[in-house]
């Protein structure tokens, strides 16, 4: 009889279902997964490193480059970072109107998972419908920022503007005829809260809508359920957090159990899973765009509600406002040092935490008192979530390792740094 | 300070007595500094014992001291931080130990307690060369395949030691010493503490 060895399967770097560049070395058993060891590393841009070489809000853009899919989250671990250092306060209307936009980075990055999970598992359809509605939100970014995604949007001390009274307009062309043109500018005559709230109403309607292309979908359940399971207590030791967390049946939720930004104000659920495997986690992140559509309409009520400020109004840590800066010696020298120099965060040491779409994005910054941060840790959710993917895949078939993939909601931006 | 942090503050004196080299509150977190000899047993109460039940191990990183506050610094080298949560209490705690020898820094290993440890100590392994005594698989993880040196150590430069590009005449990619000029923009300050005091300058 022939003899039967392992064989080595190399999964990526470059592969459709490895979401960036993952290189998996899977050794086989058959089709069976014995041994599945990650290679990561390929997109490592040394942020930490570099961060160590600029001022506190030079490296604000940065984080933006880390986790590419929900670029304000990052964001606004390392401006809470930077403000728990400082021991400044944000003003209200900073506070509500960064809650607003975590929860659209939520959706941003839960209809991108959700799609690309659905692609991966062959239910192509999802990506479709999933990209229709984050295209509308991405005009939001690029309504409050100007980018459609490196928004850099969050400044230590509150956000760098306030909400834009006009949405970008679709323009007639070759392929849009003004018909078509007016139906697609129908919402966005009004403010960006008028367009968001437009939206927020329609958005339920399509999570319907995915919910009948995936949930009752038999060939999904083959594929979900039951596969990639952990148990509380071993998602835990593990490290895991977020969705990967709560698809186990562990309520924790930074939101409720430590907020920040304005969460203690708003209300809404935190929805939990059961049996702990891929479909279960599919249903924790379904659930959870249905909450954040909650939280965002709350907070576009009250931002309606209460003008205000939305950054500090201290010279040292945001810039002044540019007519001042223009007229008054004081602001101008202000201006100078804080862009030439950078802020002077006192010494001491902070881990700021954050409920980011994919788990906890925590900073942990430490500072010897000068313009530039003397070491940053970013920890990142999918970090210790791919680094349990040996003892997820093993057992399992070749093809489920694609499905475990999609469920951890890997990005490479941040697992790499 | 909260009483919660009162309470967590007190159980660790209780539990770790002597052993607990500082404990330091500020912010609202606290931090424990260890002895490296006493790490791993520090670890295992704090995820084991009834009052601390530190179930998870956030973040593990390694931080190089060398150049803090501009050449301050008198104490050791390296230091391995871990970032504790405890799901139960709803408590964090930072607890930090610092490697005794400087040119061959050694700390236990904590894979056995948390088993998500395991990257982050072949992270903090590969960027500062701290080596986790007890870890079995302690191989480089996000830089290169074949790199030398611990990039985020302090003495490493910004722009590396050598630089990759594709050779049209050897068909292949290859590696050659950086040619880029490193270069900083804006100089790192440390002001003295009555800068910007009346009457001073």
């Amino acid at each position: 009889m022939a003899e039967i060895r392992n064989y080595t399967l190399n999964l990526g770097p470059q592969h459709p279902a490895a979401h960036g560049v993952l290189r998996l070395v899977l050794e086989l058993d058959g089709e069976v997964v014995e041994r599945a060891d990650p290679h990561i590393g390929l997109l490592h841009r040394g942020t930490e490193k570099l961060a160590e070489s600029r001022t506190w809000v030079q490296s604000v853009p940065y984080m933006d480059r880390l986790d590419y899919c929900s670029m304000m989250c990052n964001e606004h671990a390392y401006c809470l970072a930077v403000e728990k250092l400082l021991g400044i306060e944000v003003p209200e209307r900073g506070r509500y109107i960064r809650t607003m936009f975590d929860e659209i980075t939520r959706l941003l990055n839960h209809l991108m998972s959700l799609g690309s999970h659905g692609l991966d598992v062959g239910a192509m359809t999802m990506i479709l419908y999933t990209f229709r509605e984050r295209e509308e939100l991405m005009d939001v970014y690029e309504a409050v920022c100007g980018a459609r995604m490196h928004a850099a949007y969050y400044r230590p001390g509150g956000v760098y503007r306030d909400l834009p009274d006009s949405m970008p307009r679709y323009e007639t062309n070759r392929f849009k005829n003004e018909k078509l043109v007016k139906q697609l500018n129908a919402a966005r005559e009004g403010s960006l809260l008028d367009f968001l709230d437009d939206f927020t109403e329609r958005f339920p309607k399509c999570c319907d809508e995915y919910e009948t292309l995936l949930t009752e979908n038999r060939i999904w359940k083959q594929r979900t359920v039951g596969i990639g399971v952990v148990s509380p207590e071993r998602a835990l030791a593990l490290g895991f957090t977020g969705p990967m967390l709560r698809g186990s049946g562990v309520a924790w939720d930074l939101r409720k159990k430590q907020p920040y930004a304005a969460y203690d104000a708003v209300d809404f659920d935190i929805p939990v899973g059961k049996n702990g495997d891929c479909y279960d986690r599919y249903l924790c992140r379904m659930a959870e765009m249905r909450q954040s559509n909650r939280i965002i309409r709350q907070c576009i009520a009250w931002l309606r509600e209460h003008p205000g400020p939305v950054i500090v109004d201290n010279y040292k840590v945001a810039p002044p406002r540019r007519e001042k800066m223009k007229s008054g010696m004081e602001e101008l020298i202000h201006h100078f040092k804080l862009f030439s120099e950078g802020i002077h965060v006192p010494e001491g040491e902070v881990y700021a935490a954050i409920e980011h779409p994919k788990g906890e994005f925590g900073v942990y910054a430490i500072s010897d008192g000068a313009n530039k941060p003397y070491r940053i840790k970013l920890r990142s959710p999918g970090f210790p979530h791919l680094a349990a993917m040996d003892e997820l895949a093993r057992g399992h078939m070749i093809a489920d390792v694609v499905a475990i993939i999609g469920t951890m909601d890997l990005v490479f931006g941040d697992i790499d740094r | 300070m909260s009483a919660k942090l009162e309470l967590l503050s007190q159980a660790l004196r209780n539990v770790f007595g002597r052993r607990l080299q500082s404990l330091v509150v500020e912010r609202g977190e606290i931090t424990i500094e260890v002895a490296a000899a006493d790490y791993f047993e520090v670890a295992r109460a704090l995820r084991d014992h009834a009052g601390l039940r530190f179930a998870q191990l956030i973040d593990l990183s390694g931080v190089d001291y060398s150049t803090y506050g501009n050449g301050k610094w008198t104490g050791k080298r390296f230091a391995s931080v871990a970032q504790l949560l405890s799901v139960v209490h709803n408590w964090r705690l930072r607890l930090r130990t610092f490697a005794d020898d400087e040119a061959f820094p050694v700390i236990d290993s904590v894979c056995e307690l948390w088993p998500g440890a395991n990257w982050y100590e072949r992270e903090a392994f590969d960027l500062y060369g701290i080596l986790y005594s007890g870890h079995e698989d302690l191989r480089r993880i996000l830089t290169d395949y074949g790199f030398s040196g611990h990039p985020l150590r302090k003495d490493f430069p910004v722009s590396g030691y050598t630089e990759m590009r594709y050779d049209p005449e050897a068909g292949r990619v290859v590696y050659q010493p950086v040619t880029i000029e490193p270069r900083e923009n804006t100089p790192r300050i440390v002001r003295e503490e009555s800068y910007g005091d009346a009457g001073h300058g």
